[in-house]
């Protein structure tokens, strides 16, 4: 090696150091915040925005939705802020890992979309089966393990993305209309079908089919008897080993491999899923339902433990959130943000038009990437925010038979 | 042994003293945890916490309905699986590297062509294993490649369902990642053969199966012992090749395990992973049985 290869070599290193170390040194004045989460949630552009806004790093912790909830029982001070699903809540509340959002230090707190306060959409009620936002997402106090039955000054989760999921399919294989839920059981579709393997959604899509064949109508799917539990896994069992399922899945991307490569035709999926295999440029659509549909909804929460400034910065954050930018990027992703007003400032009226008006697009319609997701002319599944918040089902739940679920779910998957 | 030997032996530090490191890290990262996940299996269940207390709820609800043979019980169900899964791989891990390792032992004579084709034999090892199982779908799926050349040669009218997601493509996918873990032992054993054994077997006039069967087998049997101890134990608990491989719709003891500590039913797993560990326990005791291990390495 000749020396003056070497000198600029070493000049590299000693680069590298130091600029390694600055930030280091920077780093005690602004501060960092650990977020947990799931992956689908966490977007390089709202952190990079949110830095450029205010100073404040996020850093992102992905896990996927069991773990979240995992960590935040388990090991609650590895993290500043937590985006879980209110459906987890009612194992982690009890806890007392979380602390009560003080409503008065967030802006647009009385701005939140009253499906999450009130279950209401447009005036209208929607379905409240399952664990509904409106029934955990108020703390009697600051420092609570009980759900307050009425509106508190303290909130367990902010919420942030939701979204009702129904069934996903392929039209050019399909060729008929599809309405209803009964159709995953269909033994036209026989070794064509898929169902989520997560016990906890899976049992809700079961349910929803169950229901649509007329076979049993639950008082509370969110919350079913050990024996209408014994009967939901009995019809999933029956279509098993009829031979009705492909494959069952856990993870957003086998549910897009699935579908894409024709294994499956029909099956439950995510909204992000069907966007994944349009992008391909595969015919996928996110079927609306005459049952209605199954609804999640994800938000922050902060650990019993964060004080100081860190929790000043976990504030921002929230406040940060709720102000437009971030719930018209989730918007332009097909999701839906929590305060629609500001979000609607931040979003171009033809977008605003199309994702939630439900009306043709008037020019081609671009993912926040800049990928193109729907051509001019076309209309999104399932109509307007009302008409789809307005179709909700049921929720995510997690059911008091948790554990017996479970295991009859183990008895489903070994048949 | 003479004076100055044992002086010399003695001149390091103890014998417990050397082993006191790796037994420390032993008793902290392997026994500490074995014992508490043994603790906490006897735990009552709960969803958010846990709670220190004495139950045998949790294998009580394992083995529920247990007793009724004519239908079995989840459980047994599960274990049978995972079972003839390990025995499947076993004896097709144990052929394949079998006939690998004689290949390689006694066919291939230059040690340079012999490392050469070992490091072949590896390459399925450079990518990740979940890499390794997802790209059997474009191969296998009802589109993929096969399929595809079934179809083509004429051979089948309708694409062949089973390739995928099947216990088919279960055992396909366990043999193709373990038994590499079957053929270095059993070609270990084999390179120390002495060959003098096969020439006076030879010259003894015994023929080429007479001689495997009675020398080179039995000469094998650390190996195999070793080999088949890696396979059926590694099989015993997977959960990702199951799920991935079987489309999620074949159980396994491991994926059983893995969805109840996901819904913090830690208790109820440990209690499972007890079952599961005193299960692959037996079938190693019974395993080491065959053959002394400590006296043949």
């Amino acid at each position: 090696m000749s020396d003056p290869t070497r000198r600029r070599l070493i000049q590299g290193t000693a680069g590298i150091l130091a600029s390694g170390l600055f930030p280091a040194i920077h780093a005690q004045e602004k501060i960092t915040l650990r977020y947990l989460g799931t992956a689908v949630n966490q977007d390089k552009a709202i952190a990079e925005k949110f830095k450029a806004d205010t100073g404040i790093t996020i850093q992102y912790v992905a896990v996927n939705t069991d773990e979240v909830t995992k960590r935040a029982v388990t090991s609650p001070n590895s993290f500043d802020l937590i985006d879980t699903e209110y459906f987890s809540l009612k194992k982690i509340v009890p806890t007392g890992n979380l602390k009560g959002i003080d409503v008065k230090k967030i802006k647009n707190a009385d701005k939140i979309t009253t499906l999450f306060t009130t279950g209401m959409v447009g005036g209208k009620a929607v379905g409240d089966q399952g664990t509904a936002p409106k029934k955990v997402i108020y703390l009697e106090g600051e420092k609570s393990k009980v759900f307050a039955k009425s509106p508190t000054q303290f909130m367990s989760l902010i919420p942030t993305v939701y979204n009702a999921d129904t069934l996903g399919i392929r039209p050019d294989l399909i060729k008929r209309p599809i309405d209803s839920w009964a159709e995953l059981l269909n033994p036209e579709f026989k070794g064509k079908a898929a169902i989520l393997n997560i016990p906890s959604i899976g049992i809700m899509d079961a349910a929803m089919v169950v229901e649509a064949k007329g076979i049993y109508k639950y008082p509370d799917k969110g919350n079913m008897t050990r024996k209408e539990i014994d009967l939901t896994i009995k019809t999933l069992i029956e279509a098993k080993k009829a031979g009705q399922f492909r494959s069952l899945w856990k993870d957003f991307n086998e549910s897009v491999n699935l579908m894409a490569s024709g294994e499956v035709v029909i099956q439950s999926m995510w909204s992000p899923a069907v966007t994944a295999v349009r992008t391909k440029g595969i015919a996928c659509t996110f079927q609306p339902l005459k049952e209605g549909y199954r609804a999640w909804a994800a938000g922050f929460g902060l650990p019993a433990t964060l004080t100081g400034k860190k929790l000043d910065g976990a504030y921002e954050f929230i406040n940060w959130f709720l102000d437009g930018w971030a719930g018209a990027y989730l918007n332009r992703q097909g999701y839906y943000s929590a305060v629609l007003e500001t979000a609607k400032a931040k979003m171009e009226a033809y977008e605003w038009a199309y994702w939630m008006e439900g009306k043709p697009a008037t020019q081609d319609i671009k993912s926040p990437n800049g990928d193109l997701l729907a051509k001019a002319g076309s209309s999104r599944d399932g109509g307007s925010y009302e008409q789809r918040m307005g179709g909700i089902a049921c929720w995510n739940a997690l059911m008091d038979e948790n554990t017996y679920m479970v295991q009859k779910w183990n008895e489903f998957v070994a048949a | 042994m003479s004076a100055t030997t044992k002086k010399q032996l003695r001149a390091g530090p103890p014998a417990w003293l050397q082993a006191l490191p790796f037994g420390a890290v032993f008793l902290f990262f392997f026994v500490a945890p074995l014992l508490l996940i043994a603790a906490v299996s006897f735990w009552p269940t709960s969803d958010y916490e846990l709670i220190p207390g004495f139950t045998g709820q949790n294998y009580v609800s394992i083995f529920e309905g247990c007793a009724n043979l004519a239908e079995p019980c989840v459980t047994l169900k599960t274990y049978w699986s995972t079972l003839r899964f390990s025995l499947l791989t076993w004896a097709c891990a144990l052929v394949l590297g079998f006939t690998i390792a004689y290949f390689l032992a006694f066919h291939v004579r230059s040690p340079g062509m012999q490392t050469l084709l070992f490091v072949i034999c590896t390459i399925p090892f450079w990518t990740s294993n979940v890499i390794r199982m997802i790209s059997w779908v474009p191969l296998l799926g009802r589109n993929g490649l096969v399929n595809q050349g079934l179809l083509g040669l004429g051979v089948v009218n309708e694409p062949v369902e089973w390739l995928l997601f099947s216990e088919f493509s279960v055992v396909l996918a366990f043999v193709h990642l373990y038994t590499m873990f079957m053929l270095v032992p059993i070609f270990n054993s084999m390179m120390r053969i002495d060959r003098a054994l096969l020439e006076a077997a030879d010259d003894c006039g015994a023929s080429g199966w007479q001689t495997l069967w009675n020398v080179v087998v039995p000469l094998s049997r650390t190996g195999i012992v070793i080999g088949s101890i890696f396979v059926i134990t590694i099989v015993m608990g997977d959960f990702v090749t199951v799920g991935v491989m079987g489309g999620q719709q074949i159980a396994s003891v491991g994926k059983v395990i893995q969805v109840q500590t996901s819904y913090l039913q830690f208790p109820l797993a440990a209690a499972n992973a007890v079952v599961l560990l005193a299960v692959v326990l037996m079938i190693i005791a019974a395993l080491t049985r065959m053959v002394d291990l400590r006296r043949e390495l």
